[in-house]
């Protein structure tokens, strides 16, 4: 039995599959509605999440099965004191299968080692988020038709942003791809995945503060959100949140096929006058992401279809 | 210089930093053996001018010693058997160590499940990185 706590748990071989089974879904979608009858996904949310819960409740739902669970630690017995091991034993005794969020991190892998179903971490704290960058990569092979040899440029908070760290660690073991590091100073990517990622896979990266100034060599940005908890003083996150605002002016640097991709939800940081932008797939990479979920699902139950 | 009885099973620890005994002590859970135990402390030594020094009288089965080589490889492990030295053990980093060193983020798992071990991994053994087993936190990183 496997469980899914890190996007690195995959070997790029099995990833590809997960890919192409995902592709395979999205070209025939009838054919998997009903494979998953009979069987339970549990969704336990230690904390609110609306796109991710939503997501995985959808991919089951997709493939005929059901969902049951609950969406924040007040409504679950955390709140009488129970342990992520008593919970685990439990929803194994209910459920096929179970994603959790925590805030707390290595909650899910806690959780993995007392379960009796496979257990795919949701989002661990500023962790791990390995169905977030399984949803990048199947957007980034979707519409760009491949992994390697790219130029992705990673704007914003790249100091605290999961996705960010996540994608950084996935895409490093493709052929020939260079980062682009667009930050302000503050909220520069961490020594560690300078040193343990970049550095050390001889990875080819550079950093700027100007997003303007390297829009015409990305094939990919990837915009993120400045978040509010990750800042001690009101002051320093206003001046923050405003530093990168995408808007028309600054798409009309970029290349006719650049890929503009985020995690969601946005606040500022991507104008509305760009959803328009056929170059904007950000609402794509939210469908992608229930056909990630969905051949996930399907690989960790052990399910085939011809 | 005290002198404390020749041991004829057991384990002597020398050359540990002045000080540091009382730790390595709790470290390696000999409050947990019944047998005898010495701690010297601030013996004098030509190389370190200071050193603690620990006695075990033990089976030398008992004792797991790999937490040592986490903790401090210049310590000297002399095993004895019959009154003499017979092996000079040469210390290693472990690969995992459980319950000694605590996990500092506060936002781990373990800082909300008493229950839960403590369990570092050995990530890098060049640079002698050990990381958390459940956040991946680097252990000693400053917050």
């Amino acid at each position: 039995m496997r469980h899914l706590m890190s996007p690195l748990d995959f070997t790029v071989e099995e990833l590809d599959e997960i890919l192409d089974l995902a592709r395979k879904i999205e070209a025939h979608p009838e054919k998997y509605a009903h494979v998953c009858a009979g069987k339970k996904l549990a969704t336990i949310f230690y904390e609110p999440s609306t796109r991710t819960r939503l997501s995985f409740e959808a991919a089951m739902m997709n493939l005929g099965g059901n969902v049951l669970g609950f969406s924040s630690a007040a409504s679950s017995s955390a709140a009488k004191g129970e342990s992520v091991a008593d919970t685990i034993r439990m929803v194994s005794c209910y459920a096929d299968i179970c994603a959790m969020r925590h805030p707390k991190e290595g909650a899910p892998l806690v959780a993995s080692l007392h379960s009796s179903i496979p257990v795919i971490n949701a989002g661990d704290g500023g962790h791990q988020h390995p169905t977030q960058t399984i949803t990048d990569l199947l957007t980034i092979k979707a519409l760009k038709g491949r992994l390697g040899s790219l130029t992705i440029g990673l704007c914003g908070d790249l100091k605290f942003g999961r996705t960010v760290h996540s994608l950084i660690h996935a895409l490093s073991r493709y052929h020939d791809v260079t980062f682009v590091l667009i930050s302000p100073e503050e909220l520069r990517i961490p020594g560690y995945i300078r040193e343990e990622v970049l550095d050390a896979k001889k990875i080819k990266y550079k950093e700027v503060v100007r997003l303007e100034d390297v829009m015409p060599e990305l094939d990919l940005l990837y915009m993120t959100r400045v978040q509010r908890e990750r800042f001690f003083n009101e002051e320093d996150y206003v001046r923050m949140k405003d530093f990168y605002i995408l808007d028309k002016e600054k798409m009309k640097l970029a290349r006719e096929d650049m890929l503009v991709l985020h995690p969601l939800p946005r606040v500022n940081e991507i104008s509305v006058e760009v959803d328009e932008d056929p170059r904007a797939v950000y609402f794509k990479q939210v469908q992608y992401g229930v056909y990630a979920r969905m051949a996930l699902i399907l690989t960790l139950l052990g399910i085939t279809v011809e | 210089m005290l002198n404390v009885g020749k041991l004829n099973e057991g384990f002597v620890l020398d050359h540990i930093q002045a000080g540091k005994a009382m730790s390595i002590y709790r470290d390696l859970k000999l409050d947990k053996l019944d047998c005898c135990v010495a701690i010297i402390k601030n013996a004098r030594s030509e190389v370190m001018e200071k050193k603690d020094i620990i006695k075990v009288e033990c089976d030398i089965e008992t004792l797991d010693l790999d937490i040592l080589g986490f903790i401090d490889c210049d310590i000297t492990v002399n095993i004895i058997k019959d009154g003499e030295i017979v092996e000079k053990k040469e210390l290693n980093l472990p690969d995992t160590i459980e319950n000694v060193i605590k996990c500092k983020n506060p936002r781990c798992i373990t800082s909300i499940e008493q229950e839960l071990k403590h369990v570092f991994i050995l990530t890098d053994k060049e640079r002698k990185i050990y990381r958390c087993k459940y956040c991946e936190e680097k252990y000693g990183e400053k917050r």
